[in-house]
This record gives structure tokens, C-alpha cells and sequence, in this order.
């Protein structure tokens, strides 16, 4: 008969029951390693990240005082500078999202000639620095602008007719340097959506525009949702364009008082608008957890509808023009870096060409410094990032307590905040030794850019070394373990190999960053040490056109560079398409 | 060759009753398999027996040595995963080769060893190949040589089979069986599949949400199940209500079967007979069979017949109950709609607990 050992134990033969286990210790097991590791790398970002701002948050309650800096703030002009920033903020959502959608679903769907041309533009906005960005559309569509002018002298239209400035200007830059966010989103979601979805609805009897109303439309909602969320909190902290089109949203105003010299109210200032940041980071994150709608089978490839007769001339001449609307931003800019400075009056296009202002960035040292400066102190920054960014998303991907979130949080803050936000963070926690800051005073020395670029850019790294952790099988790292490896040698020889390519990603993005950065830069830097961005902004202002173009055509390649990189490393990584997508729109340069 | 010991290991999340629960000994160099449906525990269990889990209660030894609190990498198990989790950034070779280089084995000796593991899982000459390259049976079979190249004390398998199509899952389990015979290596196997189980173990636990209802050969487990569970879990069975009407002399015991007639069955050690008591009894299709209404234990309409070939199998409808009822194929056999009379042999039935 069988044998039944369950009984011994019942009848107490064996008294050497421990008493049971519990609590933190068992739940830890035997990777204490992580909590370990968790305390410095929290340190860092509590130092650099959460303080600065608490202490910014402080410092709005002192001079005048805590009540008369935010009657200030809700009298004076704060808040209708806040109201024009979420007023331009909304107004880009809707502009981005109209145009992104179309596009994606217009590339997605319909074949026709030059698709595959318009895919690569598509996403081209992304590789324009801030500020470059910016200066491309002052160029071609101001009042003195190529475009106007052209019109002017084919047409003879008044050029201040034609001319975009303004909020209008504001507008349209973001919309042309945010729509991507929702291309992107949405192309990802198309892609993932299972055809034989719209093929059931289509079965059931639903025509073409039900099934778009009732079964595409609320599987892309998610799609839709972050893609407005995102756009919203970069539209937010957008300073470049109001900037340049002097436009006084809240990013402006915090700027222009602190120049001013009232510290406190731009303080205060600065609070609110974490506070709204912050804010849009936990609705987006919460909206990410929910993930409602998803298709249970993997996306498959649906047949692009082919355009035929009339409408290929059609979608031929509309590709053209979209491209050439695409591509203008990078040629004027390559095309302006070439021309001789102060040659350039009321022609259309410049007149004379050189390469005296290459010959000049790389030759002449005072023009040489601001590459120098932005290039290291961006290598600086990346290490650091790198570091902190990676071992971060290691931690939070093998924490089994609770507080993950609180992690988390504090590591994407400084993605959330306003670049304009994180200088004046640091620069009022930095400013003189205090408690605060240990003692170490950054404001004036070369160290406070190394400091904010990392600050800005450590959520890049962790967000890319995070999605390529996702993806790595934790059984994979039990194999080792059950191997005889210990837990250091786990994450040495298998975790760290694997996850190398998306660290590698994250760290070139950073890197690029942090030399086109320019909205914190041009809150903290240091006087003698000019950091690239904040050079072409006083060339321009001293009309040097040729010499700034030529440091944003430097940026541009590099950025290019750095984009053809990262598209490699995710061909290797052979992952689902959508979720590279989403994380490069994600990781995308702030305005 | 080493034996393991579960003793009273349990484990349980915060304050709720033990996810999982077991008290046994397997032996050295035994094949002993986990069975049970999924979340039963099965796996809960073999975690904690490689290190990934701490147990909530109870102490687990290899041989002498107990143990519970050793860290995964200091237990000396092998492990195939139920995904292989081979490491997607080495050759073949380098992945059969880690747990050799983490033992500081000289290059000589591994090289010799790693192709002698890819020998016995029929890989010789796949070293320099990457993971990528291999089917999802290779990969299986690169996973074992991983795990049984180091010489483990314990040779641990989660749902090794469960990705493979069917007629490889028989070739890679006759294959396991060799290599653990072959290194003599004690092996624990979980495992969802009872016909897996039956021709591969030693011995069986069946689980059932978190409980062990039998420890048993698969033969055994088979024949004389401890449990209601056991008995519809592995092969089909008729579970059936019934009162005991006598016990004999040589531990037989006499039943009436609720809403039918008298049968005899064997002595079952799970089940206390007297007299009077309520107990359940289980019956294989295959003991029942047809007959007239003296012999009948339980009458009935035939509700629906299913020809396989060899066999016919029934469903009877006995009042409340139905039946599956498998007989040999004939031309007289009952159709859809007749009325039967269900027959079973003297100590072919068999008690079961609840």
C-alpha cells in the first residue's frame, strides 16, 4: 500500500518545525544586494533632484513671505502667463494630435508613391535641437524669413501678411516638433492592432466609418491618451519658441524674474509650475498602469489600401509638399551655416557662400570653447547617468518591497520638470553652501552644466536600460544563480551583457542632449564657460547667422549619427516594433 | 547520489493558510515527479527546493546537510527551466561551459566534459552555434546538458516538456530519463501531464491546491488512489457514493451503492470501513461493462457513444449520475437510447477519500 509520509509530520514525529519565517527578511530571500545598492543611488537623486526643488519650494515662501509671493503670483502677470501656457499647451495637443494621427494613419494604411520617403521624414523633426528647431522656422517663416520673402518677390504679397510670429509661431513650431509623439504612439498602436478586429466588425456589418468610430478609435485611445499627455508637459515646459518669438508663457516669465532679480516669486513660479508637471507625470503613469484596451493576439501586417488614378497625382504632389515642409528646417539651416554672415539682407536666399564659419568654430578659440564646453560637460553628465540611470532601472525591476513607486517617481521627476525648472533648482540650491546642499556651492563653476545635464537626462538612461530589462527573461538570471553564480557575478556576466545595448542607447541620447541642451543652460551657466546652445542664441542675437547655423548643423549631425546608431541597435534587439517606437518618442529631446 | 528531505516545508503569503505543503523523502537517485494541476503548488515547491523561494515553515536537506537558508548558487542543483532561459548572448558551448567555469574546472577537462554532455543529448558538434540558431527541442536539450554537465547533486525540472510538440515531448523525456540514470543524479520533475509523469517516475506526489493527496509508483497511483482527486485526475474515473454493508474476514468489504446495487471491493488503507459508514468509490470505465439486470449494480439509459476504434465509450445516464463506461467494440453493442445495465467485477472497484 502506499505509503503516506504527509501523516508523519501530522503526528509530530519530527519537533524540529522552525518557528515560521516572515516578514522582511523572507521576503528579501537571499538578494539583500539590491537594497544594498538602492541607498546611494537613492542619495544621489535625493541630493541633486528632490532637495533642489524642496528647496526651491522654500525659498518661494521667504522674501516678502509665503502669502504676499503667491498673491503675487495669482495678481500679477504669473498668472496670465500661466493661463498662455496652458492655453498654447492645449492648443498643441489638439494641433499635434490631428496632425500625427493623420500621418500615422495615412502611412500605415494607404500605399502610394513616395510612402516610404515620407516614413523617413516623418520622424526628421526629432533630430532638431530645441533651440535649432526654433531658429529654423524664425528663418524661413518670420517676417524677414525665406518663405514670405519668396512669396513676396514670386507673388507680391506684403510679407508681413505671410509672415508667422507670435503665439501662431509658437504654435506652429510645436506642433511641427511634437507631432511625432503622436505619430509615433499612434503608428505603434495601429501596428499592434489585430486585423481580424476591424475584419469581425466589418463581418458583423459595420461599414467602414462605424468600424473606425466603434473598434479602432477605442483601441487606439491609449495610444492617443499619452501620446496628449506627453505632448501637453513638453508644451508646458516648451521656453526655445516663446522664447524666440517672445511669447511670455510661464517658462518666460520665470526667466524674466530672475533677471529681474526677484528670486522668490520666480521661485514661486517655479513651484506651481512643478506642481502641474508633476501632476501630468503621475496621471501618466497611472494611465499607462490601466492599459485598458489591448488586442489579444499579436498585431499582423493589414494590406495598405493602394491609391489609384487621380488620387496618386493627388498623394504624389501632397508627399512632395510634405516633404519639403519636413525637410526645410534641416536645408535652411545646413544652407545658412554656409553663407557669409551679414551678406544676407533682403535677398530670399543668401547671396554669398563660405565655409569661413566652420573654419571659424573649429579654428578661432573663443568660438572653439563653447564645442568644447558643451561636448565634455555632456560626457560628463552621460557617465554619471549612466551610472546612476542604469543601476536605477536595475533596482526598481528587482525590488520586491513596497516603495518602488517613490523610486521610480523620483528618478522620472526630473524628466516631468521644465528645464527652466531644473535651473532654477539648482541654481538656488547650489547657490551658497547651506545644510541643503552639504555645503557645495555649483553656481559659477563649470560643474553646475555636468549637473544639470545629468539631472535632466538620468531618466533617458533609465528609461532605456528599463524597457530592455522588461524584456530579459528572469529566469535567465536564475539559471546562472542555480549555475553556482553568486549575485555579483550574475550582474556582471549575464544581466549586464544583455541589457549593455539599451544602457548604450540611452547613454548616446543623453549624450546628444545635453550638447544641443540650452533651457537650463541658459539659466545656470557659468560666465567665461558658454555651453553650445547659448552661443548660437548670442550669435543670432548679434545677427551672426552664419556662425550659430553652423553649430546647429554640428548638432543636427550628430544627432543623425546617434539616431542611425540607436535604429541599429534595435534592429539587433529584434523586438516588437511598437514598444522601440514608443520609447524613442519617449526619450525624445525636450523644448 | 544524495537524498532530499522536505521536512514539514511549507509556504504561505502573509497570513493566509500555506500556498503549499509537504513533508517527505526523496531518495538517492530517484525520479520522483510533482504532479498536479497548475496552481497546485508544484512549482511553488521546486523553487524552494532550488533556493529561489525561502520556505515559510519547515527545513529541506540534501543528504545530511540541511539547506533552507543556503542561497541558490551554494545548493549545487541543476535546473531546466520551463522557458530553457539559456543565456541568448553565448554559443552553445559557453552556455554548457558556465556552471563549469563558476567551478573552476580546468580548461582541458571542460572542454572534454561540455562535449561529452552534448553527446548524451545528441547535440554533438552544435557548440559554436548560437541559441538563436536552434529549434525549440535543441534548445530543451542544450538546457539539460547545462544543468546535468556540472554533476549536481540534484537535477531539478520545471515543466522541462510543456513548449514541445508531442512526439518530441516523448523523444526528450525518454532522453531525461537516460541522462539521470546515466549520471545518477537524484531528480525532482514538476509537471502538469500525468501520462509524462506515469512513464517517467519513480514515484509521484499528486497535488491538488496546495495539498499532497497521494505520494505513490505511477502504478499504484493508478490502481489504488488514495483520493476522490487522484482517481479522476489520473485516467477517467467514476466517482460514486455508496454504504458499507460488511466487512469480511479478509478485509473485503461489501457495499451498496447509492441508488443501485450490492458490489465487493478490496480493503483500502486510506479508507476506514464499518459498517453503515458512507464511503466513495471510485470505478474505471474500463471495469464497467454490460449485462442483464440481476448481475447490474446500476441501471440506466445510454445518453451518448463515442467509437474510437478498439473501444466504444459510453455515457450513462444512472438517475442523477452519468457514467463513462468503455467496452470492446461489438456489432450487439447497446445504441443512443437503450436501456442498460451497468456490471462490475468482484474487487475491480476501489475506495477512495472524498
Amino acid at each position: 500500500m502506499s505509503a503516506q509520509p504527509a501523516t508523519r509530520g501530522r503526528l509530530g514525529v519530527k519537533a524540529t518545525a522552525r518557528l515560521a519565517r516572515g516578514g522582511l527578511s523572507e521576503r528579501i530571500g537571499h538578494d539583500k544586494f539590491v537594497y544594498v545598492l538602492a541607498i546611494p543611488v537613492f542619495l544621489i537623486l535625493l541630493f541633486f533632484v528632490v532637495i533642489p526643488m524642496v528647496q526651491t519650494a522654500v525659498s518661494s515662501t521667504k522674501g516678502e513671505g509665503f502669502a504676499a509671493n503667491y498673491t503675487g503670483f495669482f495678481n500679477g502677470a504669473s498668472l496670465s502667463a500661466l493661463g498662455l501656457s496652458v492655453g498654447t499647451s492645449l492648443a498643441s495637443v489638439v494641433l499635434c494630435g490631428v496632425v500625427g494621427t493623420l500621418l500615422a494613419v495615412l502611412l500605415t494604411r494607404f500605399d502610394f508613391p513616395g510612402r516610404k520617403v515620407l516614413e523617413i521624414f516623418a520622424i526628421l523633426p526629432m533630430a532638431l535641437p530645441p533651440l535649432i528647431g526654433t531658429v529654423s522656422f524664425v528663418l524661413l517663416y518670420s517676417e524677414t524669413g525665406i518663405v514670405p520673402r519668396a512669396l513676396h518677390a514670386v507673388l507680391g504679397i506684403d510679407p508681413a501678411s505671410t509672415a508667422v510670429s507670435g503665439i501662431v509661431g509658437v504654435l506652429v513650431v510645436h506642433t511641427f516638433t511634437m507631432y511625432p509623439f503622436f505619430y509615433l504612439s499612434v503608428t505603434a498602436g495601429l501596428a499592434g492592432l489585430d486585423s481580424s478586429l476591424e475584419s469581425a466588425a466589418a463581418n458583423l456589418g459595420a461599414g467602414k466609418l462605424k468600424t473606425w468610430s466603434t473598434v479602432i478609435l477605442p483601441m487606439l485611445t491609449p495610444a492617443l491618451v499619452s501620446g496628449a499627455l506627453l505632448t501637453f508637459m513638453i508644451s508646458m515646459a516648451s521656453f526655445t519658441a516663446p522664447q524666440l518669438y517672445n511669447v511670455q508663457t510661464l517658462t518666460m516669465q520665470i526667466v524674466s524674474t530672475r533677471t529681474a532679480g526677484a528670486h522668490e516669486l520666480a521661485a514661486a513660479q517655479s513651484t506651481i509650475l512643478s506642481v502641474v508637471s508633476i501632476l501630468f507625470l503621475v496621471a501618466m503613469r497611472w494611465y499607462q498602469g490601466r492599459r485598458i484596451h489591448r488586442s489579444l493576439s499579436k498585431g499582423t501586417q493589414r494590406d495598405r489600401a493602394v491609391s489609384t488614378g487621380a488620387a496618386r497625382y493627388v498623394a504624389l504632389i501632397g508627399t512632395v509638399i510634405l516633404s519639403v515642409v519636413l525637410v526645410a528646417p534641416v536645408l535652411v539651416i545646413v544652407l545658412v551655416s554656409f553663407s557669409v554672415d551679414s551678406s544676407w539682407t533682403t535677398e530670399v536666399l543668401p547671396a554669398q557662400y563660405t565655409l569661413a564659419n566652420y573654419v571659424g568654430i573649429f579654428t578661432d578659440p573663443r568660438s572653439l570653447l563653447p564645442i568644447n564646453v558643451s561636448v565634455q560637460m555632456s560626457i560628463l553628465a552621460t557617465l554619471g547617468a549612466v551610472v546612476i540611470g542604469a543601476l536605477a532601472a536595475w533596482i526598481i525591476s528587482r525590488w520586491k518591497l513596497g516603495g518602488k513607486t517613490l523610486l521610480d517617481l523620483a528618478i522620472m521627476l526630473p524628466w516631468a520638470l521644465p528645464g527652466t525648472v531644473i535651473g532654477v533648482n539648482l541654481v538656488t540650491a547650489f547657490n551658497e553652501p547651506n545644510p541643503g546642499n552639504l555645503g557645495l556651492r555649483l553656481v559659477g563653476t563649470l560643474w553646475i552644466l555636468p549637473v544639470a545635464y545629468f539631472v535632466r537626462y538620468v531618466p533617458l538612461v533609465f528609461r532605456s536600460t528599463s524597457a530592455t530589462l522588461d524584456q530579459l527573461d528572469p529566469s535567465v538570471e536564475e539559471a546562472a544563480r542555480n549555475l553556482g553564480a553568486s549575485p555579483t557575478r550574475v550582474l556582471r556576466t549575464i544581466t549586464l551583457p544583455l541589457v549593455s545595448k539599451g544602457i548604450l542607447a540611452g547613454a548616446l541620447l543623453a549624450f546628444v542632449d545635453g550638447v544641443g541642451e540650452y533651457v537650463a543652460s541658459v539659466v545656470i551657466y557659468p560666465a567665461g564657460f558658454v555651453p553650445m546652445s547659448v552661443a548660437i542664441y548670442n550669435r543670432i542675437y548679434s545677427a551672426e547667422f552664419g556662425a550659430a547655423a553652423a553649430y546647429g548643423t554640428l548638432q543636427i549631425v550628430l544627432i543623425l549619427i546617434v539616431l542611425i546608431i540607436s535604429k541599429a541597435l534595435e534592429r539587433d534587439k529584434k523586438d516588437k516594433p511598437g514598444q522601440d517606437a514608443a520609447s524613442t518618442a519617449l526619450a525624445s529631446p525636450v523644448v | 547520489m544524495i537524498t532530499v528531505q522536505l521536512d514539514n516545508v511549507t509556504k504561505s503569503y502573509g497570513d493566509n493558510p500555506p500556498t503549499v505543503a509537504m513533508d517527505l523523502t526523496i531518495g538517492a537517485g530517484e525520479f520522483f515527479t510533482l504532479l498536479g494541476p497548475s496552481g497546485c503548488g508544484k512549482s511553488t515547491m521546486l523553487r524552494m527546493i532550488a533556493g529561489f523561494l525561502q520556505p515559510s515553515s519547515g527545513v529541506i536537506r540534501f543528504g545530511e546537510k540541511e539547506v533552507t537558508d543556503t542561497p541558490p548558487h551554494k545548493r549545487d542543483t541543476g535546473m531546466v527551466f520551463q522557458n530553457y532561459a539559456l543565456f541568448p548572448h553565448m554559443t552553445v558551448a559557453q552556455n554548457v561551459a558556465y556552471g563549469l567555469g563558476i567551478r573552476k574546472v580546468a580548461k582541458a577537462e571542460r572542454a572534454a566534459r561540455i562535449e561529452k554532455a552534448l553527446a548524451q543529448v545528441g547535440l554533438a558538434g552544435y557548440g559554436s552555434r548560437r541559441i538563436d540558431q536552434l529549434s525549440g527541442g535543441q534548445q530543451q536539450r542544450v538546457a539539460l546538458a547545462r544543468a546535468v554537465v556540472i554533476e549536481p547533486s540534484v537535477l531539478l525540472l520545471d515543466e522541462p516538456l510543456s513548449n514541445l510538440d508531442a512526439k518530441l515531448r516523448e523523444e526528450t523525456r525518454l532522453q531525461i530519463r537516460q541522462v539521470q540514470r546515466e549520471a545518477g543524479i537524484t531528480g525532482i520533475y514538476v509537471t502538469h501531464d500525468q501520462a509524462e509523469a506515469m512513464a517517467m517516475s519513480d514515484r509521484i506526489a499528486v497535488l491538488e491546491a496546495g495539498k499532497v493527496h497521494q505520494i505513490a509508483a505511477p502504478r499504484e497511483i493508478y490502481h489504488r488512489p488514495a483520493t476522490a482527486f487522484v482517481a479522476r485526475f489520473i485516467g477517467n474515473s467514476n466517482v460514486l457514493s455508496a454504504t458499507v454493508l460488511s466487512v469480511n474476514d479478509d478485509g473485503g468489504v461489501r457495499l451498496k451503492l447509492d441508488g443501485g446495487g450490492e458490489l465487493e471491493v478490496p480493503a483500502a488503507p486510506h479508507v476506514e470501513a464499518v459498517a453503515g459508514a458512507g464511503v466513495q468509490v471510485s470505478i474505471r470505465p474500463e471495469q464497467l461493462g454490460f449485462g442483464s439486470a440481476q448481475e447490474g449494480i446500476l441501471s440506466g439509459v445510454v445518453k451518448s457513444l463515442e467509437f474510437t476504434g478498439a473501444s466504444l465509450n459510453y455515457e450513462v445516464e444512472c438517475g442523477p449520475a452519468t457514467l463513462t463506461v468503455t467496452v470492446p467494440d461489438s456489432l450487439d453493442a447497446p445504441r443512443e437510447g437503450d436501456p442498460v445495465h451497468l456490471v462490475c467485477g468482484r474487487n475491480k472497484a476501489w475506495m477512495v477519500q472524498p
